[in-house]
């Protein structure tokens, strides 16, 4: 039935085999028609009767945009929230409530502009939530102005001359932010999204989730070259925790380390296949991963790693919260209400 | 030697120095001493928003009074009747408050040319005969702890560092107060510390010996104990007060407490004293920001905590949005302003009250939330279980609007018997509460007949699996609903669930003793203590005044209207700019008069008795 995942021992296991449907709820979906949405969440539905949680157990919570529509369709308990803010409310909920399940939804604009210091302050503590970052390079739910993850010289709504701002890699941002577990997958690959959600489920504390996703209407075809059959195949670099770091037809490229340490591609041809590094997602040092994560290009797409960049153990923080109360009482035994309102200097009036 | 012992009704001393000289912690010492004595009291605390001010500045000067006496007292005292000045700065910063005749003890070390002219003295105070009509207690409050502590091993100072316990022994001796609390304080900061410790209590009886034997002084003073309700007393502050009233509140609902919260002032005590109680179950999450550390209490009201976030003006200004999302999801929510001078920055050490109107309207859309203001230091316990109280039992964020004055200020507090305290019950939401079409459903908005409220439902929870946020709901079933028919009754449904609290808060506060009172001052918060000062003060002078005071300020006690009505004249003063004054007039059309300073410092009684003379003489 389900495997146990170290991140999930607290939450309670469902008592009967769940299937997809279990996890639709009677919501009508409203995302626009050919969203790449519909295949996340179809992924998710699908992919987590694999947890044998039990369905209550489970809360997704989102911020604002088209993503944060995301928990109105899970039969689990949701919450959608005020833009920017999902993770800062899923820490309060998670630190208290250690027998959930807690996922964050959220986009590019949501995540990464509004709610940055939210993200990396969830990130750096090592919370236990996984968060599904959905990245389409865009703002839909406002109708077409450039996100923080839109090329340099965008045409939209509001930069008719081309957008000035320099995109964040969401996967460096993260790194950078000290997270524990990052990875990045593509919507429309089911495989790929399941086995990546897989992983974060497993990992304890925070885990990041960048999805390439596409939105047909304000920004169609933004990953397309990740997509396409006859590109896909030189553009993307898919990590295997394990493996050497190839991609291309017969792998004719690889992933070496040069003589200054750092990471760069290089054509098996040239370099020979054994200069390519074997992929090591537990690294401690969070430079390598940092690394892969620079090898994009933002606007060609070559080189693009998916697959998880990082993958660390580290003190997860709803656990060392609990481990203070229950230290303290431990000590100093339960909290004494009357003694505690007492002090230490009173006085008595007769 | 002995010396001849003046007994006193009441004593209001003003302890002022250097912002690294210590002075809190002294008044603070001094205060335990007299609480414990018995005396009545209130403190005052005023210092600079900086840490370390430069050196011997006016900026940096830090004081703190303290009021006490041998009868029931209100407020910290409108002028003090002795300074203890450390330095030219502490004097010349306090000296116009000083009425004619007081006792000044200075310290003479610091009134070197150098630390004269930082401040602007171009002769010396003590010698150009300006202090003439004060009593002047010259003493080198610094070289006499230094030739004390000469057989320690500590640097010159070091040394100088303990003249502060000197200062406190000699006004221990001077007023009569026994030194045993502030020993064991010391005992206790500097268990780890033998030397430092020794150092310390040396100085500290130095103080009173050198008050004995100096012919400075050729008085010593008595205040005794003031006559109180028997019972056990401590003497406490209002954000410690708060604090204890939060776990209170947190016990008596059976909930865990979680404060999500970010540093400010004058708000921070709360969150450092809430963190020392993790035995109670206690979890403190010191957040990112102000919005994350509302944003991380909502998810864990939304798990089932009884959530709270504290913060001052500028952070309630950041949480406002978020304060709307606990609204319209209809969670209970604490949120805990201590008000400071503003706008903006403003004066983050001093007290104003002048976020009533954002607690009341700070947020976009109708989102109206319960406002309970405590009126004491003590009080701030009643009144933040009363706050959780209202947040569980009608499912919404409360306001608990304190201020800068109540939380550092002091007074004693005759502790409550923790048995007596209410019991909140957050009756959770454990199964379907609706019959459609007979089979039983979820509706996550089917609200409380009597209270209006919505179930409260934990994540957790089976068969209640659902989803809600800040869209509108429709009433009863929580789905997404953007019907104009649905969204007018919905607002309706959030005002009707505040407003009716107003019959189940205390009815408004009213003391007229003889019943034929034509002007009544109407307070709320902190100016509780002035106005009733003021108002016994007026009423010796034949004046028939009454005092009004409210505790819940969103609602309006259901008795607010009625009695305003009764008298002629209404009073209202307040540190902003009239503010209640605005809602008394706009909801019960009631011609109240506002008296407004906004100077950071609580009023003084006899401020409030000119006003009350003044409109007294035009009833």
């Amino acid at each position: 039935m389900s495997e146990t995942f170290a991140s999930l021992r607290l939450v309670p296991k469902a008592d009967a085999q769940q299937s997809g449907k279990d996890f639709k709820s009677d919501q009508e979906v409203r995302w626009c028609p050919g969203c790449g949405d519909y295949a996340i969440l179809a992924g998710v539905q699908s992919f987590l009767p694999e947890l044998g949680l039990k369905k209550e157990n489970i809360v997704f919570v989102s911020g604002i945009g088209c993503s944060s529509r995301f928990p109105y369709y899970m039969n689990t308990y949701g919450l959608h929230s005020i833009h920017g803010r999902a993770p800062a409310i899923a820490t309060g909920l998670s630190t208290s409530r250690e027998d959930l399940s807690v996922w964050v939804v959220t986009g590019d604009g949501d995540a990464l502009s509004i709610g940055g210091n939210h993200l990396i302050h969830a990130l750096r503590r090592n919370v236990n939530l996984k968060i599904l970052l959905f990245n389409n390079r865009i703002y839909g739910l406002t109708k077409g102005q450039y996100s923080p993850t839109s090329e340099i010289g965008k045409i939209t709504k509001s930069t008719p001359m081309g957008s000035l701002d320099y995109p964040f890699n969401p996967v460096s941002v993260a790194i950078g932010a000290e997270a524990s577990f990052v990875a990045r997958t593509i919507d429309s690959d089911r495989k790929h999204l399941t086995e990546t959600l897989r992983q974060a489920a497993a990992h304890e504390g925070t885990a990041l989730v960048e999805i390439y996703q596409n939105c047909n209407i304000f920004n169609d075809g933004a990953w397309e070259p990740l997509k396409d059959s006859d590109s896909a195949e030189d553009l993307l670099i898919r990590l295997v925790h394990g493996e050497p770091i190839t991609f291309g037809k017969d792998a004719s490229h690889g992933v070496i380390r040069d003589a200054d340490g750092s990471l760069k591609v290089a054509a098996a041809a040239e370099v020979g296949s054994d200069a390519f590094i074997v992929h090591d997602a537990h690294a401690a040092d969070s430079s390598y991963a940092f690394a892969l994560s620079r090898l994009s290009h933002p606007e060609t797409l070559a080189n693009t790693p998916i697959g998880v960049f990082r993958d660390v153990v580290r003190p997860v923080y709803d656990q060392q919260m609990s481990h203070q109360v229950e230290d303290a009482i431990k000590s100093r035994g339960a909290g004494d209400l009357a003694a505690l309102i007492r002090g230490k200097d009173t006085w008595t009036v007769s | 030697m002995s010396k001849e012992l003046v007994t006193l009704g009441r004593v209001v001393i003003r302890f002022a120095g250097d912002s690294g000289d210590g002075m809190q912690l002294t008044g603070d010492q001094f205060t335990s001493a007299t609480a414990i004595f018995g005396n009545d009291l209130v403190t005052l605390p005023d210092f600079p928003a900086e840490i370390r001010a430069p050196q011997g500045t006016l900026p940096g000067v830090s004081a703190f009074q303290l009021h006490f006496a041998d009868h029931d007292i209100t407020t910290a005292g409108d002028s003090p009747s002795v300074l203890v000045a450390m330095n030219p700065a502490a004097l010349k910063a306090n000296l116009h408050e000083m009425p004619d005749g007081a006792d000044l003890i200075i310290n003479t070390d610091e009134f070197t040319k150098r630390n004269l002219d930082k401040v602007g003295y171009t002769e010396n105070p003590l010698e150009d005969g300006s202090l003439d009509k004060y009593r002047v207690h010259a003493v080198g409050l610094t070289s006499l702890t230094v030739d004390a502590l000469k057989d320690f091993e500590l640097t010159r100072k070091e040394a100088e560092r303990s003249k502060n316990m000197f200062a406190l022994g000699l006004l221990s001796w001077l007023y009569s107060r026994p030194t045993e609390t502030a020993k064991n304080f010391l005992n206790a900061k500097f268990a780890k510390k033998p030397e430092i410790l020794a150092a310390n209590l040396r100085a500290l009886e130095a103080g009173w010996s050198f008050g004995e034997t100096t012919e400075t002084f050729s008085v010593q003073y008595e205040v005794k104990p003031a006559p109180a309700a028997a019972g056990e007393y401590r003497n406490i502050s209002g954000n410690l007060a708060l604090s204890y009233g939060l776990i209170a509140g947190a016990q008596a609902a059976n909930l865990p407490l979680y404060l999500g919260s970010y540093p400010i002032t004058p708000a921070s005590d709360i969150l450092h004293e809430l963190s020392k109680h993790k035995n109670f179950g206690v979890k403190t999450f010191q957040a990112e920001d102000e919005i994350a550390a509302i944003g991380a209490a909502i998810g864990a009201a939304y798990g089932g905590s009884l959530a709270v976030t504290t913060t001052s003006g500028p952070g309630v200004a950041l949480k406002s949005e978020a304060i709307g999302l606990a609204v319209t999801l209809e969670l209970p929510l604490v949120v805990v302003d201590i008000q400071r001078g503003g706008p903006s920055t403003g004066l983050p050490t001093k007290t104003e009250q002048a976020d009533l109107l954002q607690a009341m309207f700070g947020r976009n859309g109708e989102a109206p939330v319960p406002i309970v203001a405590p009126r004491s230091p003590a009080h701030c316990f009643d009144a933040a279980i009363e706050a959780c109280r209202i947040a569980v039992k009608y499912r919404t964020p409360v306001f608990l609007l304190s201020d800068g004055y109540l939380a550092n200020g002091s007074e004693p507090w005759l502790l409550p018997n923790v048995d007596d305290l209410p019991t909140i019950e957050p009756n959770f939401l454990e199964a379907p509460n609706h019959q459609l079409n007979g089979v039983d459903v979820l509706w996550p908005f089917k609200r409380d007949e009597e209270t209006l409220a919505r179930p409260w439902i934990r994540p957790g929870t089976p068969g209640l699996e659902h989803r809600i946020g800040g869209i509108e709901k429709a009433n009863n079933t929580g789905a997404i609903s953007y019907d104009p028919a649905n969204h007018d009754l919905m607002v309706h449904l959030r005002q009707a669930k505040v407003d009716g609290i107003a019959n189940d808060v205390e009815p408004m506060f009213v003391d007229d003793p003889t019943g034929d009172a034509d002007i009544v001052v109407l307070g709320w918060g902190s100016t509780f203590g002035p106005i009733g000062a003021a108002v016994e003060i007026s009423r010796r002078e034949g004046i028939k005044v009454a005092q009004a005071h409210l505790t819940s300020l969103n609602p309006f006690p259901a008795n607010t209207g009625e009695v305003l009505k009764r008298y002629k004249k209404v009073i209202v003063p307040e540190m902003n700019l009239g503010q209640l004054t605005m809602l008394i007039r706009a909801k019960y059309l009631v011609d109240a008069v506002g008296f407004n300073k906004v100077r950071g410092l609580p009023f003084k009684a006899a401020e409030l008795v000119d006003v009350i003379k003044d409109v007294a003489s035009h009833v």
